[in-house]
């Protein structure tokens, strides 16, 4: 939002808001890379400390909406701005969720841990980190596309979602394999294709903030949109 | 010059303009104007003071003629019939394209002669059939319950609010097609303008409605569809709900959205 409202209070509150969001998107990025590293390196303190930050993530949604409805009800924002408040209301919404996913995995590894089963058997954990980089890049593209504005960043953010679903499939081949020759390790294994399944998720929320920030600037909503259409749009 | 007509494609069109240009004087206050008015919806004028939105209104039921320096070139129809012509009575005009004020204007005279008076100057009632006529008016304008045991009291009498309906009432008695409203809510405390929000979604169902307002927020709520003018220009016309979500253009969002005004 380059131009200046009259208001210039008007402009605080949603570059403040704005702020707030890329803030609780930086937080919940973090969370997702700390439960990786607890789960490659079995830490229950790192893990701990993922289901710590959860409460300070939904606290942060919690607020934000707050705010949120008190710009609606006193600015009553219309076209640009009024579509920027609604791609925040769902941003926090897909953070939080990314958030939930961080806090999975970490309790996961705490199962893990607390089992034995960490020490018991050689898992393949480290398979996961390349999935793990890529959901993690494409969300910090997604954020950074967010405080610029910038259409043809959240258009490669689309784009590279399918990345991510690929790595996805070749892991759970790749734990199908390793739980054939070892079914021992097939309880274990099911909970890494979880975790799998929620770094894909991940990028899934990455991917429906890059939608939002394409309907604040053209305010065409692009969901469910073929990959033609949406570049029609942004271009 | 934007020859390109404005007009909402698939609604029955009410008011046609048509490179319709106007002069105080030598000042030109509205510049080839282009425009479509669909029947029985609410169509809303919004802009910055002084860019012509009001002046359309006028052209809308040649108020204009009251003075001798001001002039309109171009072409307005109602269903078709130039209104704009010469050899067309004003009051003819007037009788069809009913107008209500910013500041309420209720006649000297009693609530039931305020409506009456009009009425009177159209067609000759029986007793029995005007008073009918009053009681509709009224009943129409959301005043009835209000004023049906003081009929013979001042119109003045009245709050501004009331005062404000009675006057709508007054437009409507005499039966037009077409309701110009030119901010008829900016003296009105917010209770009395949400009354007249309400009546005017109500009144659609049977007149074409044309309001001026102020308010951008009063627009959005009340109108099908919106046009934004712009030193005498009209700079977008469509759905109201496109034009407060997604402007086509960019005067527009920023003076929507508050980034000038």
């Amino acid at each position: 939002m380059s131009d200046k409202h009259l208001s210039t209070q008007f402009d605080s509150e949603l570059s403040g808001i704005s702020n707030r969001v890329l803030e609780m998107g930086g937080l919940v990025e973090s969370q997702v890379a700390q439960a990786m590293y607890a789960l490659t390196n079995f830490s229950d303190e790192t893990a701990a400390r993922v289901l710590q930050q959860e409460e300070r993530v939904n606290q942060m949604e919690v607020e934000i909406d707050h705010d949120l409805s008190a710009i609606i009800a006193r600015r009553q924002p219309t076209a640009r701005d009024l579509r920027l408040l609604i791609a925040v209301s769902k941003s926090i919404a897909n953070l939080e969720r990314v958030g939930d996913e961080a806090a999975r995995i970490a309790r996961t590894v705490q199962r893990l841990i607390n089992t034995g089963v960490s020490t018991r058997l050689r898992l393949p954990v480290a398979d996961l980190s390349f999935e793990a980089e890529l959901a993690i890049a494409l969300l910090r593209k997604a954020l950074d596309a967010f405080a610029r504005l910038d259409t043809a960043r959240a258009l490669e953010v689309l784009k590279q979602d399918d990345q991510i679903d690929q790595e996805f499939d070749g892991l759970l081949r790749k734990l199908i394999t390793y739980m054939m020759e070892d079914p021992r390790t097939i309880s274990s294994s099911i909970d890494l294709v979880f975790v799998a399944k929620a770094i894909e998720r991940v990028g899934d929320h990455a991917k429906n903030l890059a939608e939002a920030i394409i309907y604040v600037v053209k305010g065409t909503d692009v969901r469910h949109s073929s990959m033609a259409s949406v570049e029609n749009v942004v271009r | 010059m934007d020859t390109k007509v404005d007009s909402a494609a698939t609604e029955k069109l009410k008011l046609s303009v048509r490179d319709l240009n106007f002069y105080y004087g030598k000042f030109h206050a509205l510049k080839h104007i282009n425009l479509d008015v669909p029947e029985h919806k609410v169509t809303a004028f919004i802009g910055p003071s002084g860019c012509g939105k009001s002046t359309l209104l006028r052209v809308f039921n040649r108020m204009f003629e009251l003075y001798p320096e001001q002039r309109a070139e171009g072409r307005v129809t109602l269903d078709g019939e130039d209104i704009l012509s010469k050899k067309l009575d004003v009051s003819l005009v007037r009788a069809k394209i009913g107008m209500v004020f910013q500041k309420p204007t209720p006649f000297p005279m009693s609530i039931y002669d305020n409506i009456a008076f009009g009425v009177r100057l159209f067609e000759s009632l029986p007793r029995a059939e005007m008073d009918e006529r009053v009681e509709w008016a009224l009943k129409k304008s959301a005043l009835w319950n209000e004023v049906k045991d003081k009929l013979n009291q001042n119109g003045a009498s009245l709050s501004g609010g009331q005062q404000q309906r009675l006057c709508i009432a007054r437009g409507i008695a005499i039966k037009p097609e077409v309701l110009l409203l030119d901010e008829p809510c900016s003296a009105l405390d917010p209770i009395s303008t949400g009354k007249i929000e309400e009546l005017i979604h109500e009144l659609k169902t049977d007149y074409t409605v044309m309001i001026v307002t102020h308010n951008m927020q009063q627009a959005a709520r009340c109108s099908d569809y919106t046009a934004y003018m712009y030193l005498g220009d009209l700079v977008e016309f469509g759905p109201t709900s496109e034009l407060f979500m997604k402007p086509k253009k960019k005067d527009t969002e920023d003076y929507i959205t508050g980034r000038f005004g």
